[in-house]
C-alpha cells in the first residue's frame, strides 16, 4: 500500500468542489482512499483518522490544498495525483445549463457555445463584413456573406483563403443558398434530389430551385457565389470550387450553373472544369453565347426557365428535346391568351412597366423583350445605352430593378419591404400610356411574410384609379416560390388571381405573355 | 478540408447581422446562434505579431500566466516615506494617470488640501490650496510607485501603508488603510474631523495592525479573495465578506498585542467598515498584475485608473505609457439628498479590481451588489459573461459559483476590446464634484473607448 500527498500552496477551492475531486480519484482503479482538502487543523484530523496524514500533510497550513491518496502501487498514485490536477482544472469550465447565458457579443464566443458550428452568416455593414468573414474562415467556418459593398480586393483575398482551406465563401452580395437542405438568406423550401446548383445570382438560384420543385425535382446543394465571382478580377473562384465539390459529391447527378455572361477567360475556365466529370451539366449564362457551352460539352439554356426544364428532364432520365417541345407548346397557349387580354386595352395604352425585386428576373425580362423586338430601358440595363434618364420616371417600355442601390440606401430590400414598389404601381397606373404592369413576387425564408397580399392592396387601388380614368391596366406577375415556403406559393398565387392578375409559373413565361400582349 | 465534407452534415450556423436569418434557421429546425454584434472600434486591424517577430498570443499567454499565478501576501506595514520607493519628502501620490493641479478635480484637490494640513505643511486648507497651486508640492500617480489608492487615492509621506508582496515573483506593492465611509479624505472630504480620524489611524490603528501582523505572519490575500468571491463579494464595491474573513484572521492577534481600549476601538472600526478590505484587494491585484509588466508584444492591460479628470490605461508591453481619455460619468444610484448633478467624473485606482479579474468582471459572484449599483441579479451574470469576450483567459484561483466555478475573466486584451467594440465594465463609488463633501453614490461605468483606440494605435506602430 502506498500513501502519497501533493501540497498545493495557496490554492483555495470550496469544499464541495474538493469532495467531487476526491470522488473522482476514488473511481480510479487501484485507489483505496483519497482526500482532497484544505490544510486546516480540522481537516488534518480527518486525514489522520483515514491514515492519510503524511508528514507533508502534517506540515500544511490552512491556505494549502492537500491532495492525499492511498493506492495499490506507485504508478496508480502518480495517476491519481495527475488526475486530481486535471479535475481541479475542469472545475472552472463553462456550464451551459440553466439558459442564463446572455447572447454572445462576438463570433468567437458564439462559436464556443455552438458545438460543431460549420457555417457563419454575415450581413453586417459592408465595411466591416470583410473582416468578419476573414475571422470566420480563420476559425474554419464556411461563410455565407450577404453583405454588399465589400471591396473586390477583399473578395479575392477571402475566396483565395476559402479555396486554400476548402471552405465555401458564398458572396459578398450572396442573397441565397441552400446547403444540406437548409435555406440561407432569401431561399425557398425545396425537396432533396439529384440536381446540384451553383449560381452567381441569388434570384437565379431561387428561380431554378423553385422551378425544379414545381416539377417535382429536388436538389443536393444550391451554392451562391455572389454576383462578382465570374468577373475577371475574381476569376470565378467560388463557382469553380463549388462545381468541383458537386462533381465529386455522390448525391449530385445533374449539374446546373447560372450566371450572367462571365468574362470570356473566366467562362473558359468554368466550362473547362465541366470535363472533369461525366455528370450532365446545364449551363445558363443569361444572354451569353450558347455555342461555347455546347463546345465544352455542356447543355446551354437561354433562360432561367429553360435551364430548370432541362435540368428536370435530365434528372428524370429524359432527353432535353422533349422538355423544350413542352415549353414551345405552352408558349403557343400564351399567344392565344395574349390576344384576349389585348382587347381590354384602350388605344394609346402601349407600354410595358416592369417593377422588379429580383435583379436577375429584371435582366432576364430585358433579354426576352429584346428578343421579341422591343426597345426597353432600365436602371439596370443589359446594354448601357438603354439606361433610364431618371429611375423614378418611366418613359416608354421600362423595367426597373428596385433592388438597385438608388432605391435601397437607408431602406430594406424590396423583397423584405415592398412599400416602394407598391407606390410605384400606383404611379405607373396613373400614366395613360401604361398597358402592362409586371411584377415578380418572390417568396421564401427571410422575405416579406405576405408579398402578394401587400401587392394586391396597391393593385386594387391602381385598378380603381385607371377605371375612373376610363381604362384598364393589365397586371402580369410570376411567383417564385414553393408550397412549402412560409408564404405558401399556392395561396400567394390565389390572392393575385383574385385581384385579376395574370399569374405565370416563371418570369420568362410571364414576360412572354406580356410581350405578346404588346406585340401589335 | 474540402467543401464536399460539409455535405450531408447537420448544418449549424452562427448568424451575424439580420436577426431574421436566425429566425428562419430556427423555423427550419436548424441550430443557430445569433451574435449580438457591434462594429469594431475605429482603427482595428488584425494584429498577431510584432515587428520583432514576437507572437502576440504567446506574449499574452505568458502575461496571463504570470498574473494568475501571482500570490500576494500581506507581509507587514510601514510609513509611506520610509517604505514606498521614490516617495519624496513633499510628495503627494494620487490616483489615476498624471494630472497637474490646474486640471485636478474637486475631490482630488480637497484630499490634497486635507493631506497638506495633515502633514503640517499648511496651517489652513486655503493656504494648502495656494501652496499646491504655487507648485510647492510634488504630485505623482500612485501607480508610478507600486502603490494604489481608492477614489482620490491620496498618499502623503506620514501615512501608514500596508506592504503586500507577490511571493511568486517577489514584487511589492503598497496601499493606505481604508478610512471607512462618509466624509473621508479619499472622497475629497477634509476638515478637522477627517484629520482627527486620519491621525487616529496613524497612532492607534496602524501600530495595532502592524503588531498583530507580526504575530499572524503573512496573510494570503489571494486565498482570502478567492473565498470572498464565494461569499458574495467582488472585492471592489462589496468587501463585506473579505473584511469579515480578515477580521477572523487578525482579531486574536490584535487582542493579544494591543491594550484593551485600543483593541476595542480598532476591532469596532474594522467591523463597522465593510470596505476595510478594499485597499488590500486593490494592492493584492496590483501586485499580481505588475508581474506581467515588461512582457514584449503583450496587448494585455495591466492598469486601469482614474484621477477624476482623466481615465488612463497601461499595457504589459508598455508599462510606462499612459493612454488617457476624459473620465466618464458614472451611471449610478444616489445617496439621499444627492443626484447626478453632484457627481464627479469617475475616479480612483480601484478599477485595478476589474483589470485583475474582480470588481465588475466578477459581478456574477456578487448578485447582492446589483441593487446598490442599480440592476438585477441577471445583470450581474450577464456583465461577467460579457467580459469573458474581452479577456485572454480566466482566473485560476478566483472562481464564480453561479457560473459553475468558472474562473473570472482575466487579462483584458486591447485587441479584443477593439474587435468587439465592447469596453470593460467597472463597479464604482461616486464622489461629490466639489472638495470637502464626500461620497454621493455608486454605480456602473464603462472604460472609455479612446484609451483602447490610442493604445492599439501605439501597438500597431511596434508591429509594422
Amino acid at each position: 500500500m502506498i500513501t502519497r500527498t501533493n501540497i498545493k500552496s495557496g490554492e483555495y477551492y470550496d469544499s464541495v468542489t474538493l469532495m467531487e475531486v476526491a470522488q473522482g480519484l476514488l473511481e480510479l482503479e487501484g485507489v483505496v482512499d483519497a482526500a482532497v482538502v484544505m490544510g486546516t487543523p480540522a481537516n488534518k484530523g480527518i486525514l489522520a483518522g483515514a491514515d492519510l496524514l503524511t508528514p507533508e500533510a502534517q506540515a500544511a497550513v490552512a491556505d494549502d490544498l492537500v491532495i492525499a491518496v492511498r493506492t495499490e502501487s506507485d504508478e496508480v498514485a502518480e495517476q491519481a495525483l495527475a488526475l486530481a490536477e486535471t479535475l481541479l482544472e475542469e472545475t472552472g469550465k463553462v456550464s451551459e445549463e440553466g439558459g442564463m447565458l446572455s447572447p454572445p457579443k462576438t463570433m468567437a464566443e458564439a462559436l464556443k457555445r455552438l458545438d460543431g458550428a460549420n457555417m457563419v452568416l454575415i450581413s453586417v455593414a459592408g465595411r466591416y463584413a470583410g473582416g468578419v468573414a476573414h475571422e470566420a474562415l480563420t476559425q474554419g467556418q464556411h461563410v455565407f456573406l450577404f453583405s454588399d459593398n465589400v471591396t473586390v480586393e477583399d473578395e479575392i483575398a477571402l475566396k483565395e483563403l476559402g479555396r486554400e482551406k476548402g471552405l465555401l465563401v458564398m458572396g459578398p452580395d450572396a442573397g441565397t443558398a441552400i446547403i444540406n437542405g437548409v435555406a440561407l438568406g432569401f431561399a425557398n423550401a425545396v425537396p432533396a434530389g439529384p440536381v446540384g446548383v451553383v449560381a452567381a445570382s441569388g434570384t437565379g438560384l431561387q428561380s431554378e430551385t423553385s422551378s425544379l420543385a414545381r416539377m417535382g425535382v429536388g436538389i443536393t446543394q444550391a451554392i451562391g457565389t455572389g454576383g462578382r465571382d465570374l468577373k475577371t478580377a475574381v476569376g470565378g473562384i467560388m463557382m469553380l470550387e463549388g462545381l468541383k465539390a458537386l462533381q465529386v459529391d455522390p448525391a449530385t447527378k445533374v449539374l446546373l450553373l447560372v450566371s450572367k455572361p462571365p468574362a470570356p477567360g473566366v467562362a473558359a475556365k468554368v466550362l473547362a472544369q465541366l470535363g472533369a466529370s461525366e455528370k450532365p451539366a446545364v449551363v445558363c449564362f443569361l444572354g451569353g453565347d450558347p455555342k461555347i457551352i455546347s463546345a465544352a460539352g455542356g447543355i446551354p439554356a437561354e433562360t432561367l426557365e429553360e435551364a430548370a426544364y432541362l435540368a428536370a428532364a435530365l434528372a428524370a432520365g429524359q432527353d432535353a428535346e422533349s422538355s423544350l417541345a413542352q415549353l414551345a407548346a405552352d408558349n403557343a397557349k400564351l399567344q392565344v391568351e395574349a390576344q384576349k387580354l389585348r382587347a381590354r386595352l384602350q388605344p394609346g395604352q402601349k407600354y410595358f412597366r416592369g417593377l422588379f425585386s429580383g435583379g436577375t428576373f429584371c435582366y432576364e425580362t430585358q433579354l426576352i423583350l429584346k428578343e421579341l423586338g422591343f426597345k426597353v430601358i432600365s436602371n439596370a440595363p443589359v446594354d448601357k445605352k438603354l439606361t433610364m434618364a431618371d429611375s423614378n420616371d418611366s418613359v416608354g417600355h421600362v423595367v426597373v430593378d428596385l433592388g438597385e442601390d438608388e432605391f435601397t440606401v437607408g431602406r430594406l430590400h424590396p423583397m423584405i419591404d415592398p412599400t416602394l414598389r407598391n407606390r410605384r404601381i400606383i404611379q405607373e397606373a396613373e400614366d395613360p400610356e401604361t398597358a402592362v404592369i409586371f411584377l415578380d413576387v418572390v417568396l421564401g425564408y427571410g422575405v416579406h411574410p405576405d408579398p402578394a397580399g401587400s401587392a394586391v392592396e396597391a393593385i386594387q387601388a391602381a385598378r380603381a384609379l385607371a377605371k375612373a380614368a376610363g381604362r384598364e391596366v393589365l397586371f402580369v406577375a410570376s411567383v417564385c416560390g414553393t408550397p412549402g415556403d412560409p408564404q405558401n406559393s399556392v395561396e400567394q398565387e390565389a390572392k393575385l388571381r383574385a385581384a385579376g392578375v395574370q399569374v405565370l409559373p416563371t418570369n420568362a413565361a410571364a414576360t412572354r405573355l406580356a410581350g405578346y400582349i404588346l406585340d401589335f | 478540408m474540402a467543401i464536399q465534407e460539409l455535405f450531408g452534415q447537420p448544418l449549424k450556423a452562427v448568424n451575424i447581422g439580420l436577426e431574421s436569418f436566425t429566425e428562419s434557421l430556427h423555423d427550419q429546425g436548424t441550430a443557430a446562434v445569433q451574435v449580438d454584434w457591434r462594429p469594431p472600434l475605429e482603427g482595428y486591424v488584425e494584429l498577431t505579431q510584432t515587428k520583432d517577430g514576437i507572437d502576440v498570443d504567446a506574449a499574452n499567454a505568458e502575461a496571463l500566466e504570470r498574473i494568475r499565478t501571482g500570490r500576494p501576501l500581506l507581509v507587514g506595514m510601514g510609513i509611506a516615506r520610509e517604505v514606498i520607493p521614490g516617495m519624496g519628502a513633499r510628495m503627494i501620490l494620487h490616483a489615476g494617470p498624471p494630472v497637474e493641479w490646474e486640471r485636478m478635480c474637486g475631490p482630488t484637490r480637497g484630499a490634497i488640501m486635507g493631506a497638506a494640513v495633515y502633514e503640517g505643511w499648511a496651517e489652513s486648507y486655503a493656504e494648502a490650496a495656494e501652496m499646491a497651486a504655487a507648485g510647492e508640492f510634488e504630485f505623482d500617480p500612485c501607480h508610478h510607485h507600486a502603490t494604489v489608492g481608492p477614489m482620490a487615492g491620496i498618499v502623503s509621506p506620514s501615512m501608514p501603508v500596508f506592504i503586500i508582496k507577490n511571493e511568486t515573483f517577489g514584487n511589492v506593492t503598497y496601499t493606505t488603510q481604508n478610512e471607512g465611509l462618509g466624509k473621508v479624505l479619499r472622497y475629497g472630504g477634509y476638515g478637522d474631523d477627517v484629520l482627527k480620524h486620519l491621525k487616529w489611524m496613524e497612532t492607534d490603528l496602524y501600530p495595532a495592525l502592524a503588531s498583530a501582523l507580526a504575530v499572524t505572519g503573512p496573510i494570503d490575500l489571494r486565498s482570502l479573495i478567492a473565498q470572498a468571491l464565494h461569499m458574495g463579494d467582488e472585492v471592489h464595491n462589496r468587501n463585506r465578506a473579505a473584511t469579515s474573513l480578515l477580521f477572523r484572521q487578525i482579531t486574536p492577534a490584535i487582542i493579544e498585542t494591543s491594550e484593551k481600549e485600543v483593541a476595542q476601538a480598532v476591532l469596532k472600526f474594522i467591523d463597522s467598515n465593510d470596505h476595510f478590505f478594499l485597499n488590500l484587494s486593490m494592492a493584492a491585484l496590483k501586485a499580481m498584475l505588475a508581474a506581467a509588466e515588461g512582457i514584449n508584444g503583450s496587448t494585455v492591460v495591466t492598469v486601469m485608473a482614474r484621477n477624476g479628470t482623466d481615465f488612463g490605461i497601461r499595457l504589459a508591453s508598455m508599462p510606462d505609457r499612459w493612454f488617457t481619455a476624459p473620465a466618464p460619468m458614472v451611471d449610478g444610484l444616489w445617496l439621499p439628498g444627492y443626484s447626478e448633478e453632484d457627481a464627479n467624473p469617475d475616479i480612483g485606482d480601484s478599477s485595478i479590481a476589474e483589470t485583475g479579474g474582480c470588481g465588475g468582471f466578477a459581478m456574477a459572484a456578487a448578485p447582492a451588489i446589483v441593487r446598490f449599483v442599480g440592476g438585477t441579479a441577471s445583470l450581474a451574470l450577464s456583465v461577467t459573461q460579457e467580459m469573458y469576450e474581452l479577456t485572454v483567459g480566466e482566473h485560476k484561483f478566483f472562481t464564480i459559483p453561479a457560473l459553475n466555478f468558472r474562473g473570472t475573466p482575466l487579462g483584458i486584451d486591447v485587441r479584443k476590446v477593439m474587435a468587439s467594440g465592447i469596453t470593460p465594465f467597472i463597479n464604482t463609488g461616486v464622489a461629490h464634484k466639489n472638495p470637502g463633501i464626500g461620497m454621493v453614490g455608486a454605480g456602473l461605468v464603462r472604460a472609455p473607448k479612446k484609451c483602447f483606440v490610442d493604445a492599439f494605435a501605439a501597438l500597431k506602430e511596434i508591429s509594422e
